[in-house]
């Protein structure tokens, strides 16, 4: 059996990694939240902290599901919070809403009700007005989905 | 067409300096795009894609919305209050209706 050229071997190592992949949708929706989250950033990494995430542990229904977030800030004109994306990670697509605020915001702090497909993660990311982001994860347990099935 | 009736919670009255509630709701929907009608084809889009919070007409707070955000679109945040006026909600629907909601605010 001759050898295999380089450009041979790859093409049959690429085969085998398309094929082995497991739950598509779930790996294009991970996907698209990381790739929608660099959007917002413009590539830069958001940091850990002073996002939180209210939203319950388990929702009973995926149709509508309380979620609340706040970010520490003084919402001075000097330094307040800009917007906050917020995404969920296992929906059909992961974007939900981008809350914009002003420094007459008086506090970043939002509430809304979101639709949630399944189980997942709902991911907040911050931007400030000194040009960092900050992000948040929390997951949901969602027993009856909400989808419209 | 009238199909989304928008309602308002927001104080009548506080000082200066004070950080006050409000809440939102409207009634729409927000068909995602996503589902199919009982002849198998897709029910289309139609959603309020925005919605903007304003006092004394500048606009202190607005959500973008996508088809995730549940039906009856509801929405609480909060405005320092510097002066008295007057909020002006507004919610943009994807086939360019809006609905408005107005509220007035004294400060004591």
């Amino acid at each position: 059996m001759r050898e295999l050229s380089r450009r041979q071997a790859l093409a049959l190592g690429a085969a085998v990694v398309t094929i082995s992949v497991v739950g598509i949708d779930t790996a294009f929706a991970a996907e698209d939240t990381k790739a929608m989250i660099d959007k917002f950033t413009g590539g830069k990494a958001p940091g850990e902290g002073g996002v939180t995430i209210s939203a319950p542990e388990i929702a009973e229904n995926g149709n509508t599901v309380p979620i609340s977030i706040s970010v520490d800030s003084d919402m001075t004109p000097d330094s307040y919070v800009k917007r906050v994306l917020i995404l969920a990670d296992g929906n059909p697509r992961p974007g939900v809403a981008t809350f914009n605020f002003t420094p007459a915001s008086g506090k970043a702090e939002a509430s809304t009700r979101i639709r949630l497909a399944k189980t997942q993660n709902v991911v907040a990311v911050a931007e400030m007005s000194d040009g960092s982001f900050k992000q948040a994860m929390a997951q949901v347990k969602v027993t009856i989905g909400g989808c419209g099935g | 067409m009238a199909k989304a009736k928008p309602r308002v919670k927001a104080p009548k009255k506080a000082a200066k300096g004070d950080i006050v509630e409000i809440k939102t709701l409207v009634s729409h929907i927000m068909e995602t795009g996503l589902r199919k009608g009982k002849d198998g084809k897709i029910i289309p889009r139609e959603i309020i894609n925005k919605f903007t919070a304003k006092f004394n007409g500048k606009e202190f707070f607005s959500v973008d919305l996508e088809p995730a955000v549940s039906a009856n679109p509801y929405f609480q945040f909060n405005m320092r209050v510097e002066e008295p006026g007057e909020f002006e909600f507004v919610w943009n629907d994807d086939d360019g209706s809006t609905y408005t909601a107005k509220s007035k605010l004294k400060v004591t």
